[in-house]
């Protein structure tokens, strides 16, 4: 059984310990103890600076400090650094390219019952927008950390979404896992379906590729860890080799994982591309289980519609 | 400051005010009042003020100055051209498709712009950044900035007061061109941004106000900046709109528009008998 951990706790850990080998700084706007880079802030005190409530002003003190050579960590719940501080990431980060790296928290709906309000649906959409942000969705602990690695190598903008809820660390029974930016890597092989999946949506993926299995269909499920830029080589072998495609994401199903993949195969290997994520609507207070299930976040969900993609390829 | 100094800035600013309305003029549209504005402000930067290489705009050492009013970027250009940037001839390129010189600076793109701006209430941010990047790295840079008065009004510059005051930032020099006008009318009617000084004070800074025309002022207030420890310091410049161009003197409508031929001719008659009286 694989370890239970959040990406959020990857990425306080990651920032902790990279904070030894890589010069950075981080900021944050009052919610360290939330986002995890409370960590860091204790073991590096000077190279932590708090911008209390106002992320939009982080965001461009992050790309003041950037324009030095410097490379900022600017952290905050995605709804406040994507959502709030969009204009800010976009006109001072991405339209001069700077060295600058989001890490946005509390992703998605399982942030929970704190509800609506800071249940982000829209970042990756938000961010995938901006020209030449890379935008990353870990599924897991171990993914995060590499991330964080790959974010602090790679020049230019990074927009690294994590996760308050516990998933299952999958990435270590991995046999030959390399994390690089911009490529999917493949958990399971298969030639019916495939399941494109990221961030807390991988595992249940998985889960659901195991239950198809017990029907008779083979799916093939692939973890989309860069949203942008999208691994397009992979997507394209996979809808050949397949021939029908679900997107599962902890996001809209408007312009997030969904989006891009049927974007990139509407272009180059058009197939049924079927997407599992939250409808246009917003999310609300409850138990995360309970919302999982409310929103179609589930392991049955998926299979359903790989079922759905199976039989509109016959059609 | 001796007068032969006083006179040469003032020539200098003269010409950079013709560079505004060149380019302006040549581009058929853009900002030539706000630029107008504070070309006496930038001119004492770049000439005087301001530790900088022309010949290596990226040199680590610099001081940095970032627009954060950036649609008076005719000013920046037509600064950076005359103190040897890029040539001055290029200013005529300004807003055109395959022009390095965008409507709002673009820091990619034009030699010793320290930072893209455009959209207000950015830039006053990401002067912030510069400077706590050069205090906690132990650098001596000093980071200037100038904003507008109706560039006031967006909430993102008291974030940025609030934080440069927090974090001690001296070596940040702020300065805020009060010609009074905006897009809309008098700020004080369309949006009442004032008391800056009062507001600024009680964010923790050290306020100093001038005439933004007079260069003895001008030096005065940033040797002043230099001397003060533990806070940021603003330079509240009070500044006609249109300063140097007869019609757009204290006129709101040349906020955002460029003369015709028959007015840009007026406006060239009026810098070349000012360039005239400093012969």
């Amino acid at each position: 059984m694989a370890e239970m951990k959040a990406t959020r706790e990857a990425y306080g850990k990651a920032l902790v310990e990279l904070g030894e080998k890589y010069d950075f700084v981080v900021l944050d706007a009052d919610l360290a103890a939330a986002t995890k880079t409370g960590m860091f802030k204790k073991k590096f005190p000077e190279r932590f600076f708090d911008c209390g409530i106002a992320e939009g002003n982080m965001m461009s003190v992050a790309a003041g400090i950037a324009t030095t050579g410097r490379i900022p960590f600017a952290s905050s719940f995605a709804m406040f650094a994507a959502g709030r501080a969009f204009e800010q990431v976009r006109n001072s980060i991405g339209y001069p390219h700077l060295n600058v790296k989001i890490g946005a928290t509390h992703a998605g709906i399982t942030v929970g019952e704190d509800g609506a309000t800071h249940q982000c649906l829209e970042d990756m959409a938000l961010m995938r927008t901006i020209p030449g942000m890379t935008v990353i969705c870990p599924a897991d602990a171990d993914e995060a950390y590499h991330a964080v690695e790959a974010a602090i190598l790679h020049e230019g903008p990074v927009y690294l979404r994590f996760g308050r809820y516990p998933v299952p660390n999958l990435t270590p029974e991995l046999p030959d896992y390399h994390f690089e930016i911009g490529r999917g890597v493949t958990y399971r092989d298969g030639h019916d379906v495939t399941i494109v999946a990221t961030g807390y949506m991988v595992h249940l993926a998985l889960e659901a590729a195991e239950s198809l299995a017990k029907e008779g269909i083979d799916a093939r499920v692939i973890d989309i860890h860069t949203v942008k830029p999208i691994d397009r080589d992979l997507l394209v072998r996979a809808a050949r080799e397949t021939g029908a495609v679900v997107t599962a994401e902890e996001h809209s199903v408007i312009g997030g994982l969904g989006g891009a993949v049927a974007e990139t195969l509407s272009e180059t290997a058009p197939v049924p591309v079927l997407r599992v994520g939250v409808e246009d609507m917003f999310g609300r207070s409850g138990k995360v289980p309970e919302l999982l299930e409310i929103y179609g976040l589930t392991t049955e969900h998926i299979a359903a519609r790989a079922k759905e993609a199976v039989a509109m390829k016959k059609n | 400051m001796d007068k032969t100094t006083e006179r040469q800035l003032m020539r200098t600013a003269c010409d950079v005010r013709r560079g505004i309305i060149d380019s302006v003029y040549s581009a058929g549209c853009g900002h030539p009042g706000g630029s107008l504005s504070i070309a006496d402000v930038l001119t004492y930067l770049y000439f005087e003020e301001m530790n900088i290489r022309p010949e290596e705009p990226r040199y680590a050492g610099r001081d940095r100055f970032v627009l954060s009013k950036g649609h008076t970027a005719p000013a920046l250009y037509a600064v950076l051209a005359h103190r040897g940037f890029f040539p001055v001839e290029e200013l005529k390129t300004l807003r055109k498709t395959d022009s390095r010189l965008q409507g709002h600076p673009d820091m990619k793109g034009v030699p010793g712009v320290d930072m893209s701006t455009g959209s207000l209430g950015l830039g006053i941010s990401a002067a912030c950044g510069m400077a706590l990047a050069g205090k906690s790295a132990g650098a001596d840079y000093r980071v200037y900035t100038v904003l507008g008065d109706g560039e006031s009004e967006e909430g993102q510059v008291w974030e940025a007061a609030m934080f440069a005051a927090h974090y001690k930032l001296d070596n940040l020099c702020a300065v805020l061109d009060l010609n009074g006008l905006q897009i809309d009318g008098k700020i004080t009617e369309v949006m009442n941004p004032t008391p800056h000084d009062e507001k600024f004070l009680a964010f923790g800074w050290h306020v100093i106000t001038i005439d933004a025309h007079s260069f003895p002022e001008i030096e005065a207030a940033f040797a002043e900046a230099k001397t003060v420890k533990g806070k940021p310091t603003v330079i509240i410049a009070r500044s006609v709109k249109g300063k140097g161009v007869s019609y757009m003197e204290n006129a709101c409508e040349w906020h955002g528009q460029a003369p015709k031929e028959d007015l840009y001719k007026v406006a060239v008659a009026d810098l070349e008998k000012i360039r005239e009286s400093l012969a």
